[in-house]
């Protein structure tokens, strides 16, 4: 299969939400990469329920990890190293992951580390683009978080500076909570998406979170999505009250822009700033297609390159573990010890734990 | 070589049997953190006794009843150990042990049937009943000790640390009963093929807590 055998083979697992991921890599050439999600069973609760995703878990972990070797075309003895998101995420999925993979590296006797999701979700892009190009300005954005970060190192303590992140609600949760309000389904990302094509972008002009001059002073590079949300659902019950129609596809296209208005515009100021002329953007949100367009479009003015995996690399997967994995293994760093807790609030610059 | 491992309770319990009898035998010294403590509590048993990972023959796990996430620990830590390993993996309802332990040890006062009973927090128990020979009866069900009280002879015997907690409701057994499911018990019990054995599947006995969304709250 793909990749040079003196590569090193590793395995990643991911179970910091509701997709239960292992992705296979040799080096930095993706051989596999199996997801199983529980998506279905939280769709009639509106959100991810923790319980449920991790009984969903324990019941994919084994049969994922066979059906990733199967795909790679390899054998888990072949395995040169596992890694394992030890978080942030929910607490109690995380632990079924890190228990998997603990059981799974002393198995084979191979190293075992336990990774940072959102040093993952900067990683994975290596897979399809090549290596990271340090430093480089990483935008994260999904249901649990929305982080701009500087990358010098993905790999080391130090490599990763959190230059702003949301101070209320992810992105991701903004589309949730907005498609709920236009009756779209859960997960509402690609729902709101789709009905933004037929809608206009411009018919309803929704605040931008914490763009004000005031705000920049103390929060250029934060984000706010939660009084964005609020606008929304006040715009909607008004139209509601008067007894016209809700024009679902505006209102999509509307919030959707203005989400994605505030999300490019600060991550380009950041690079700016910063001196940074390589941005890429990562977390499920980035499979948004208004957000890749509007970023491409306004960084090719100010001369900065974008890379966006592709969408099924932004979402949740193994395959973006394996790849920091991998570059762990490359970078030639400390593997982490067999008593690696889940820790649900890993700050993100803590890429590898001890 | 045997590997059993029960986390349904607040310890991690792991054990090694040689196929005579128990060669190793560890319990976490801290409370939860199953995730934590359960690989290197194997890792040191098997060092403890010159083994190596390769010297495993089959893995034994406390399917619970027990809280959802230590559970859960010890479930995928077996699967996975079995798969990697490409070894055997058998699953054992965790109060069958502690009753397993009663009878195996003489506990007085058990002739004419006894229950089994954990912590199911959330001021419940797990209960189950079992005969003089410690097969099971009936069970295991959760609930509130003194409904469930309610259900069983009057008097009736009770191992495991639930009796201990709620001494109102259930009749301890006498000293020095088992408290919580032993791994070494576990072992012996799969090995000397002493109680029924089943797949590796978690007894919850509770659905999860997940609320469907009620209607739309209004913002203004
Ligand atoms: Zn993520």
């Amino acid at each position: 299969m793909g990749g040079s055998s003196d590569e090193p083979l590793v395995l990643g697992i991911e179970t910091s939400c509701d997709e239960t991921g292992v992705g296979i890599v040799r080096g930095r050439t993706l051989l596999a990469d199996a997801v199983a999600s529980s998506v279905e069973e939280h769709a009639r609760f509106g959100g991810v329920v923790p319980e449920v995703a991790s009984r969903a878990h324990l019941e994919a972990m084994v049969p994922t990890i066979e059906r990733a070797c199967e795909t790679a075309g390899v054998r888990l003895a072949d395995v040169d190293a596992v890694a394992v998101t030890h978080g942030p995420g929910l607490a109690g999925t995380l632990l079924v992951g890190v228990a998997s993979a603990k059981a799974l590296a002393w198995g084979l006797g191979k190293p075992l580390y336990g990774v940072n999701h959102l040093a993952a979700h900067v990683a994975v892009d290596q897979l399809e683009h090549g290596p990271l190009p340090e430093p480089c300005l990483a935008l994260l954005v999904s249901g649990g978080h929305s982080s701009l970060l500087r990358v010098t190192d993905v790999t080391a303590t130090g490599g990763v500076d959190p230059l702003g992140a949301t101070i209320d609600d992810a992105a991701g949760e903004a589309f949730d909570k907005v498609a709920r309000l236009l009756g779209l389904p859960f997960p509402g990302g690609p729902h709101i998406d789709r009905a933004a094509r037929e809608g206009d972008g411009v018919a309803i002009d929704f605040p931008r979170g914490l763009s004000s001059r005031r705000d920049l002073e103390r929060h250029r590079f934060d984000f706010s999505f939660s009084g964005l949300k609020t606008a929304v659902a006040r715009w909607v019950e008004a139209r509601e009250r008067s007894g016209e129609p809700v024009p679902v596809a505006d209102v999509a296209a509307s919030f959707q822009e203005a989400v994605c208005d505030v999300l490019v515009r600060k991550a380009l100021d950041a690079a700016a700033s910063e001196g940074v002329e390589d941005l890429l953007i990562g977390g499920g949100v980035a499979a948004n297609s208004r957000l890749r367009a509007l970023a491409v479009e306004r960084a090719e003015r100010l001369g900065v390159r974008v890379r966006v995996p592709r969408p099924g690399l932004c979402t949740d997967n193994g395959a973006m573990v394996a790849a920091l994995g991998a570059e762990m293994v490359a970078r030639g760093r400390t593997p982490s010890s067999l008593d690696l807790p889940a820790d649900s609030s890993l700050p993100v610059t803590e890429v590898l734990a001890g | 070589m045997l590997l059993a491992l029960d986390t349904s309770s607040p310890q991690v319990s792991v054990a090694l049997h040689d196929g005579v009898d128990v060669v190793d035998e560890r319990v976490s010294e801290q409370p939860m953190r199953h995730g934590e403590q359960v690989m290197p509590l194997v890792d040191a048993a098997l060092r403890a006794c010159d083994a190596h990972r390769h010297d495993l023959t089959a893995v034994a796990v406390g399917v619970g009843p027990g809280p959802f996430t230590g559970l859960r620990v010890g479930l995928v830590t077996a699967r996975t150990l079995a798969h990697v390993l490409d070894l055997p993996v058998y699953g054992v309802c965790s109060l069958d042990v502690l009753a397993l332990e009663a009878v195996a040890q003489r506990l007085p006062g058990l002739d004419a049937g006894f229950a089994a009973a954990s912590d199911a927090r959330r001021r419940e128990v797990h209960l189950a009943t079992y005969d003089a020979e410690g097969r099971r009866v009936d069970g295991p069900v959760v609930g509130r000790a003194d409904a469930l009280a309610a259900t069983l002879p009057p008097g009736l015997p009770v191992v495991g640390e639930g009796a201990l907690l709620y001494p109102d409701a259930l009749r301890a057994a006498g000293e020095p009963m088992p408290l919580r499911p032993s791994a070494g018990w576990l072992a012996r019990a799969v090995a000397g093929e002493l109680v029924e054995l089943g797949d590796p599947e978690p007894l919850y006995l509770r659905r999860p807590d997940a609320e469907t969304p009620g209607a739309r709250k209004p913002v203004s």
